[in-house]
């Protein structure tokens, strides 16, 4: 993707938006980006929890926007990777504390002046001002779906109003995928997803059991070796622009998943 | 962190348990309205405020959860001999 600035949104609630933003955050500075990850969620901030950066919050957005602390006091260094940064959410302040045109000011300022490559922004779910605040400074987004009805028709919703928002990148990013339940026929295949929504997806990631494990310990998946964390890092390298292939899935079960975490890692 | 045996699952302590204390604390900041990087940043500074006075090393400040309040609760030491603190 050529954008910079990307909103990772969904419509449906609990899909694995904070999730994808973590780990392509992660991801992306794994490969060398400079990298900032951004809550918007205010009121409701969990990006620091699924990173593992919560006891380092100091300051949050709303007191960067209200002129409380500088950007840079702001920024949570990550010390498990270079170059990536949490600007996250207030916890105690609601939703009309962010105005759209002022958390553009913000981002604008990331991007310009403390030469960010890429800023990836976590959305609140909904249709409401959270999302179109969420959107307003981005120039792509990664649309985060579930392979069942609800979640497909909300992305079906989000990206109607994505590119009404003139927001010309819009990848798929394929949540939850259970090869076994596709296999069965009882699940949405990515080919059924892309003939639906007629976007093609960048990423697709498996149900795994690591996603809990990692949130439990804040430390996101693709630092380890779980098929998910795999999956996440591969969404990270086509976003780049690299030509991979999706590997065929399998459940992370059994005695190939005790030896990859034996190790490999979480 | 994760030990190798967490990883196999054979620890009855798995990860549940690191977010288990993870929960608890960041619960505790929430109800309480503060950031745990600010109390963080005022514990060092207390600490250090408290070593100028009584340059001990036995002082500790932690914050600790009781009931539905968050505190921070200072230990410090004072010498016996009453060596009087550098000032
Ligand atoms: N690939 C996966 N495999 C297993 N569990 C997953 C996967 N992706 C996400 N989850 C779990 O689903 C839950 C919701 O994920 P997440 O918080 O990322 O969703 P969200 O879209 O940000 O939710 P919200 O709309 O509330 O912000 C979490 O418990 C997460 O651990
Ligand atoms: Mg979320």
């Amino acid at each position: 993707m050529n954008a910079k600035v990307i909103v990772v949104t969904s419509g449906k609630g609990g899909v694995g938006k904070t999730t994808t933003t973590a780990n392509i955050g992660v991801g992306l500075a794994k490969l060398g980006e400079k990298v900032a990850v951004i809550d918007v969620d205010v009121g409701l901030r969990n990006l620091d929890v699924v990173m593992g950066l919560e006891s380092r919050v100091v300051f949050d957005l709303i007191d960067v926007i209200e002129g409380k602390c500088r950007l840079q006091q702001a920024l949570i260094r990550d010390k498990r990777v270079e170059n990536l940064y949490l600007l996250p959410a207030s916890q105690t302040r609601d939703k009309d504390a962010l105005d759209p045109e002022v958390f553009k000011t913000a981002v604008k300022q990331l991007i310009e002046e403390e030469q960010f490559d890429r800023v990836l922004i976590d959305s609140p779910a909904g249709i409401e001002s959270g999302f179109r605040t969420a959107a307003a400074p981005a120039q792509g987004a990664l649309v985060v779906v579930n392979p069942e009805v609800s979640s497909v028709r909300d992305a079906d919703r989000i990206i109607g109003l994505l590119e009404a928002q003139q927001i010309s990148e819009i990848n798929l990013v394929i949540n939850r995928l259970r090869p076994k339940m596709v296999a069965s026929g009882n699940m949405l295949s990515e080919a059924d997803v892309l003939e639906i929504l007629g976007v093609k997806p960048i990423g697709i990631i498996p149900e795994d059991e690591g996603i809990l494990v990692s949130t439990n310990i804040g430390e996101p998946a693709v630092l380890g070796q779980s098929v998910a964390g795999q999956a996440f890092m591969a969404t990270a390298r086509r976003l780049r622009g690299e030509d991979l292939a999706f590997p065929k899935l399998e459940e992370d079960r059994g005695f190939m998943a005790v030896l990859r975490r034996l190790f490999g890692g979480k | 962190m994760a030990s190798f045996f967490d990883r196999l699952g054979f620890n009855r302590k798995g990860s549940k348990e690191t977010l288990k204390d993870r929960l608890e604390l960041v619960l505790a900041y929430d109800r309480a309205k503060i950031a745990p990087g600010k109390v963080d940043a005022l514990r060092e500074d207390l600490l250090a405020v408290v070593k100028k006075y009584f340059p001990t090393e036995g002082s500790n400040i932690e914050v600790e959860q009781r009931g539905d309040t968050i505190m921070l609760v200072a230990n410090i030491p004072l010498e016996k001999e009453g060596a009087p603190g550098k000032r």
